[in-house]
């Protein structure tokens, strides 16, 4: 028999009971509706994890000042005040593997342009910290080692800066005072948005570390120092010959805590990203669940509808269908449901939160702003196309192993039998 | 063993073991039956015509004894090419009509094709299953579905649906049994007008009357053959209907 004949006929059995092949194929567009619209939510969330770790910059090694992880009073990241410049030095010339070190301090002060006045977050960094950070420039540049040398009065700015101090204007060559003390801008960064913490990125001025130490938020130990290895598979090297450099210096004996904290841009990406992975497994449990709820309703569908039809097949077998035939058109039907009942699903995921989105719009227009609405609207989403591909094919094999039973059953019914049925 | 007869049955039983007692339904019959013949099978409940319809219609095989269809015998063949044999040699009618509900009766007719092992293109399947309708006298009813159809006109669709793969014989199973006296006689006015064609029909039925539209009565007794002869005096539809038709004008003229 053609598959396209077999088709038509599975076509007209289901149209045959709309409601009831509706309410079959339900389970499987709700099932496959959700994994889809979850998937689509956690793989966003997921992507937008990733490209923040990845706006830290390449290969990077952060060393903290102080042990997160340390017994007794905890005195917060980088706050311990242990690092020095001298160990950033140390690091520099003694760790082998390493590109570029950048002393970090950091501090929030009010800044003023002109009338405008901005309260940010001030940091000190190397001249190359901008290349670590693959961070470039709207406009200018990065400030030089000799300005690092002579505490140059010379500052770069993000965004958000820019835009409370100068507005509309240029900011470049203007002057921007940082605690009362004049500095000129010689750089505006590229904006690069919300950090993993929630915090604007853009809002903030660099200055040289020198000068951050001696103008503008004084003391002489550093909060952070930011490493970039030569290569992604010398950062463990990396990461162990500044442990041993950093407990020899700061003379802790073995067995004793370090007193600063070392993480490769890995781990930290391991773990933002551990969340959104412990996610998708759950997600997969939740599928498998509702695929297989789906497949039940089917079976059980598909059984009553063997037995409803079982003189059918009686006719079917007698003039001169073979249990293949019988099987092979039942189990067709069963796939039909499953595979419709999945691509509504899939179009359902991902309209969800299109359609989520256009709905508080609508009420936010209307002027009644629904909240968790709009938040939800405000979700980054992605659809992989692997799980629209995982979800398509998942439905037809439930659709094959929930009708594969019925259909096994129809086509062993003896033709007499089967034709005597009342 | 060649034989040109369309049904040649040698010695045939047939055993159910149902339970404890096994029923001997078919006890060691032997028939022949010629093309072009039209033969009714006859006999009481239990006489084990029903059975042996099973067998001649390959939806069943006996216990012992063996069957030449067209030639071929059929009595070893596995349940795949029984199929295939059903569906090319044999057409059933029978008693319920046996359609396909909320399909039209072009596509019931067409069924048994979807079923042949060569490939009918769609095309192919409508212009057969047409000339099959038309050949019964329900050409202008070809999309209507059974519950559209009268009783009579039901049964010409399954007649139609049997002759469509141009089998060798067709086989009815009490083809009145749900029809009112005239319109029984018009379905065996069709059966006669097939027969008169060339066609072989076997029938079973309990009713005497039917049975003198055949040819050939052969009676069923306990599983056995007690009479097998030729219809003395036999009925033609159109004359019966012709009488009919007066004898209701005769009444309706006294009233």
């Amino acid at each position: 028999m053609r598959l396209f004949a077999a088709l038509r006929m599975a076509a007209r059995a289901l149209r045959r009971n709309k409601m009831r092949t509706l309410l079959t194929m339900l389970g499987m567009i709700f099932g496959v509706g959700a994994v889809i619209a979850s998937v689509s939510i956690t793989s966003g969330a997921k992507s937008q994890v990733e490209g923040q770790i990845a706006s830290l910059g390449q290969n990077v090694v952060l060393v903290w000042s102080g042990n997160f992880t340390s017994k007794g009073v905890r005195t917060g990241w980088g706050s311990a005040g242990t690092l020095t410049l001298d160990d950033a030095e140390a690091i520099k010339t003694e760790v082998s593997g390493v590109t570029i070190v950048s002393p970090e301090v950091r501090g929030a002060a009010q800044v003023a342009a002109g009338d405008q006045d901005w309260y940010t977050t001030i940091l000190g960094e190397g001249a190359d910290y901008f290349d670590l950070r693959r961070w470039p420039f709207t406009e200018g540049s990065s400030f030089g080692d000799q300005d690092v040398h002579t505490a140059g009065k010379i500052a770069v700015i993000g965004k958000t800066v820019a835009t409370q101090l100068y507005g509309n204007e240029d900011p470049l060559g203007k002057v921007i005072r940082i605690k009362n003390v004049p500095f000129i801008v010689g750089g505006v960064l590229i904006p690069k948005g919300l950090s993993l913490q929630g915090q604007d990125q853009d809002d903030i001025v660099v200055v040289p570390y020198t000068s951050a130490m001696k103008r503008v938020l004084g003391g002489t130990t550093l909060r952070t120092i930011n490493v970039q290895a030569a290569s992604a598979n010398m950062l463990s090297s990396v990461q162990q010959q500044i442990t041993d450099l950093l407990r020899q210096r700061h003379r802790i004996t073995p067995g004793k805590d370090d007193d600063f904290t070392i993480r490769t841009q890995q781990e930290i990406a391991e773990f933002a990203t551990s969340t959104a992975t412990t996610m998708s497994f759950l997600l997969a449990g939740v599928a498998a669940v509702s695929l297989l709820v789906g497949g039940i309703g089917i079976m059980n569908i598909m059984l009553v509808s063997v037995t409803e039809r079982t003189r059918e097949i009686g006719i079917r077998m007698a003039v001169g269908a073979r249990a293949h035939d019988i099987l092979v058109q039942f189990l067709i039907e069963a796939v039909t449901i499953s595979i419709i009942g999945g691509l509504i699903g899939i179009v359902c995921g991902v309209s969800a939160q299109p359609t989520v989105k256009l709905v508080a719009a609508i009420f936010t227009q209307l002027g009644m702003p629904i909240n968790f609405l709009s938040q939800f609207a405000s979700w980054p989403t992605l659809t992989p196309v692997t799980w629209i591909a995982i979800a398509s094919v998942s439905s037809a094999v439930a659709g094959i192993i929930s009708g594969f039973y019925p259909a096994w059953k129809a086509s062993k019914l003896d033709p007499i039998d089967a034709l005597r049925y009342e | 063993m060649q034989t040109n007869a369309v049904i040649k049955l040698v010695e045939i039983h047939k055993i159910y073991h149902t339970g404890e007692v096994d029923v001997h339904a078919v006890r060691g019959v032997t028939l022949e039956i010629s093309p072009g013949e039209f033969v009714a099978i006859m006999g009481s409940s239990g006489s084990g015509k029903s059975t042996l319809m099973n067998l001649i219609g390959c939806l069943d095989r006996s216990t012992r004894g063996s069957y030449w269809l067209d030639g071929l015998d059929v009595s070893t063949l596995d349940r795949n090419t029984l199929a295939d044999v059903r569906n090319q040699k044999i057409g059933f009618v029978f008693q319920g009509f046996n359609l396909l509900s909320r399909t039209t009766a072009l596509e019931n007719v067409e069924m048994p094709m979807l079923y042949k092992r060569h490939r009918v293109p769609a095309h192919e399947q409508k212009e057969c299953a047409t000339r099959a309708l038309e050949l019964v006298g329900l050409g202008d009813r070809a999309d209507h579905k059974p519950n559209q159809l009268s009783g009579g006109q039901q049964q010409r669709v399954a007649i139609a649906r049997a002759l469509v793969n141009q089998p060798s014989l067709i086989l009815a199973d009490e083809p009145t049994g749900n029809l009112d006296s005239q319109t029984s006689i018009e379905i065996m006015g069709v059966f006669q007008k097939l027969n008169d064609q060339g066609i072989t029909i076997v029938m079973v039925t309990h009713e005497l009357d039917i049975a003198r539209y055949t040819r050939r009565t052969v009676v069923l007794r306990d599983g056995k053959i007690v009479t097998d002869e030729p219809v003395r005096e036999r009925l033609r539809a159109e004359n019966e209907l012709r009488h009919l038709h007066q004898a209701q004008q005769a009444i309706n003229l006294s009233t």
